[in-house]
């Protein structure tokens, strides 16, 4: 495999060197707990915007870089028609209920509305959902590094043994989010957020354009029709593919304080409406950047051990290129998965191999882009997982000190102590786990997945609150507990609807879809069952805290000027997008 | 003080933008080296976008940062 050159290595440092600088100097500014937790609370609507995308990129980036090479053409509705209406959903409705609360956390504002209970049980679900998404976005990183052969040689020159070498591709991006988070605080990230998304733009663009332009538009096509698990085409698929990333992606986006913190810093109400409608903007083309070059990497031809001879002068020539067995069984540039004690490529059930998807978009990087761009591609991949796990750090130290640590008289100054040591535990819990996914075969994935799954029955208990003046703390409590049970076993709501003949989704995602919605509607149910056997709160104590129709003004600007507008064409332009491969 | 985030990313571009159309323009002579990204020297011109791209928002940067430290000063002076 190739080596990095030294125009590489510069472009990664001077990426490096920005990251770091663009925290450094918020040093300044970093006065106590509301500038270190909430950026101020002075941030412009675009920038907030900005961040909530790539903070939604960046934590969800491990699945979406292998969603691609799995599921073909219906990666597109998954990802887009899954995540923009939630976010339009976020912007018009649930945002303004959160920030009016004044809360400084997701947590919090359950905590206002329903008690202590409810605040420490989705405290604690953040807290182990967080550390598991950072652990997952270094894991997936260093894995990819790894299987890509870059670091090879000054891994060995710096004598470091291969089975340490996951540690040492992991250190660097741990230890520049710890910097930079440290140092910076939300705001630090929220600045980074910002600038790796340029960077993944800058550095998979041109991987799109000169991917589609060597393979053809129409063999783009052909390969996402044949992709993995797609089951089907037609209406009833990309229907099928649009409700089940939408059960999937509503909790994480509007529920998850990991994507929700960064709006939450807006200087003021109008803007917090605005930043996830510019968000969801971006996202309509943002998933396209990793899953095009995914489908162009299977497009490609397979390559194959070959001898090709050559005559020169009289002279033959036998150039062997070998291939290993695990790209060879693959498809296109994507390897097959390989046994990590043989060697040899695992196979599915059906015969055929079973594909690394996740390396699918870094293979076609790595193929397209000459010595010079190849350090801004690999740039992006790093900050696509430093972006995850900044996104997830900064959650884990505002909800550990704000929520679950909570120093007596909310003394200031020990909240930041606090918040920062559980920043700098945070990143070592991320650490250790992601390197004991390396030495024992952790799904890393799995989990972080089902924890994310849990955030269905907490956006439940928060629209009850928010919208149903009714429902009572006890009520939310239980109903909490009853709807993450339920989520958390997949098979058992699956065991009862799978057998349902309408529905045939992609095997592995069907029960875990199964399990989202059952724990949704688990959750509504017994809340709003027992808040009518339970007594309510006096209707003075939620002005702040739930939506009330009668506070809203009636609308000054002209039509074509109000957020609704705009969230219509933009959820329009969306359903356009999902069909670029129909 | 806060500041605006579009200074670091402006000036970010427009070095590594700078860089890049340099290795670009060093290697025009090389076809071999483009050879992977179908004979295109997308390192030259994909370093002028990036130039193009890192001034325009350092110039965002910079006003921005101007109306920043003025509306400061206001609320000071108040």
């Amino acid at each position: 495999m190739s080596n990095l050159a030294s125009a590489d290595w510069l472009i990664l440092i001077i990426y490096c060197f920005f990251a770091l600088s663009a925290s450094l100097s918020l040093r300044p500014a970093m006065t106590g707990g509301r500038a270190f937790f909430e950026a101020g609370r002075v941030q412009p609507a675009w920038l907030c915007g900005l961040a909530m995308a790539f903070a939604g990129l960046g934590v969800q980036a491990p699945v979406i870089l292998g969603m691609g090479a799995r599921f073909g053409w219906a990666s597109v509705p998954f990802a887009v028609l899954g995540g923009v209406p939630s976010l339009l959903f976020l912007g018009l409705v649930l945002m303004p209920v959160y920030y009016a609360s004044k809360a400084r956390t997701l947590p919090e504002f359950l905590g206002l509305r329903f008690g202590g209970g409810t605040r420490w049980l989705a405290a604690m679900l953040l807290l182990v959902s967080s550390a598991a998404g950072a652990a997952l976005s270094l894991y997936t990183m260093a894995r990819i590094f790894a299987a890509l052969h870059l670091f090879d040689q000054p891994m060995r020159a710096a004598h470091i043994a291969p089975s340490w070498s996951f540690a040492a591709l992991m250190v660097v991006p741990a230890a520049l989010v710890l910097a930079y988070v440290l140092v910076g605080g939300l705001a630090g990230s929220i600045h980074n957020h910002a600038m790796q998304l340029c960077v993944v733009v800058a550095g998979f663009l041109p991987v799109v354009l000169l991917g589609v332009k060597q393979v053809g538009w129409s063999r783009v096509k052909a390969a996402a029709f044949s992709a993995g698990a797609a089951s089907g085409n037609g209406f009833g698929a990309f229907a099928l593919a649009a409700v089940l990333g939408l059960v999937f992606s509503v909790g994480f986006w509007c529920a998850d304080f990991r994507v929700v913190q960064t709006a939450m810093t807006a200087k003021d109400a109008a803007s917090a409406r605005r930043a996830p409608l510019i968000a969801a903007a971006l996202w309509l083309l943002l998933p396209l950047l990793l899953i095009v070059p995914a489908l162009v990497a299977l497009a490609m031809p397979t390559p194959h051990t070959a001898i090709a001879v050559h005559n020169e002068n009289g002279v033959i020539y036998h150039e062997i290129a070998v291939v290993s067995p695990a790209e060879e069984a693959g498809r296109g540039l994507v390897p097959a998965l390989s046994d990590p004690a043989t060697g040899e490529p695992l196979h599915a059930p059906d015969g055929g191999s079973r594909l690394d998807s996740a390396l699918a978009a870094p293979r076609a990087l790595l193929h397209f882009l000459p010595v010079g761009l190849l350090g801004l591609g690999l740039a992006a991949l790093l900050a696509c997982a430093m972006g995850g796990a900044a996104a997830s750090i900064t959650a884990f130290g505002a909800v550990f000190a704000r929520d679950l640590y909570r120093p007596k008289n909310e003394d200031d100054r020990r909240t930041v102590s606090a918040g920062r040591w559980a920043i700098v535990a945070g990143i070592l819990i991320a650490f250790g786990l992601a390197c004991a996914a390396f030495c024992w075969q952790w799904k890393l994935e799995t989990a972080a997945l089902a924890f994310t799954r849990l955030n269905a029955p907490l956006l439940a208990t928060i629209l009850l609150g928010a919208f149903w003046r009714r429902a009572t703390g006890r009520a939310a409590l239980v109903g909490l507990v009853a709807g993450m049970a339920v989520s958390a076993l997949p098979s058992l709501p699956a065991g009862i609807f799978g057998a349902l003949a309408f529905f045939r989704g992609p095997n592995d995602l069907a029960p875990g879809a199964w399990a989202t919605a059952t724990g949704f509607a688990v959750t509504l149910l017994v809340t709003a069952a027992v808040s009518l056997c339970t007594v309510p709160r006096a209707e003075t104590e939620l002005t702040e805290l739930a939506h009330s129709p009668a506070k809203r003004r009636p609308a000054k600007s002209a039509w074509w000027k109000r957020l609704e507008t705009l969230a219509v064409v933009i959820f329009l332009a969306a359903i356009a997008v999902s069909l670029i491969f129909v | 003080m806060f500041y605006d985030v579009r200074i670091s990313i402006g000036m970010m571009f427009t070095l590594i933008g700078t860089i890049l159309t340099a290795f670009g323009l060093g290697s025009r002579s090389h076809p071999a080296f483009y050879a992977k990204s179908l004979g295109i020297n997308v390192n030259l011109w994909w370093g002028l976008v990036l130039v193009v791209f890192g001034v325009a928002v350092l110039m965002l940067g910079r006003r921005g940062q101007m109306e920043m430290e003025n509306s400061m000063k206001k609320r000071n002076k108040k």
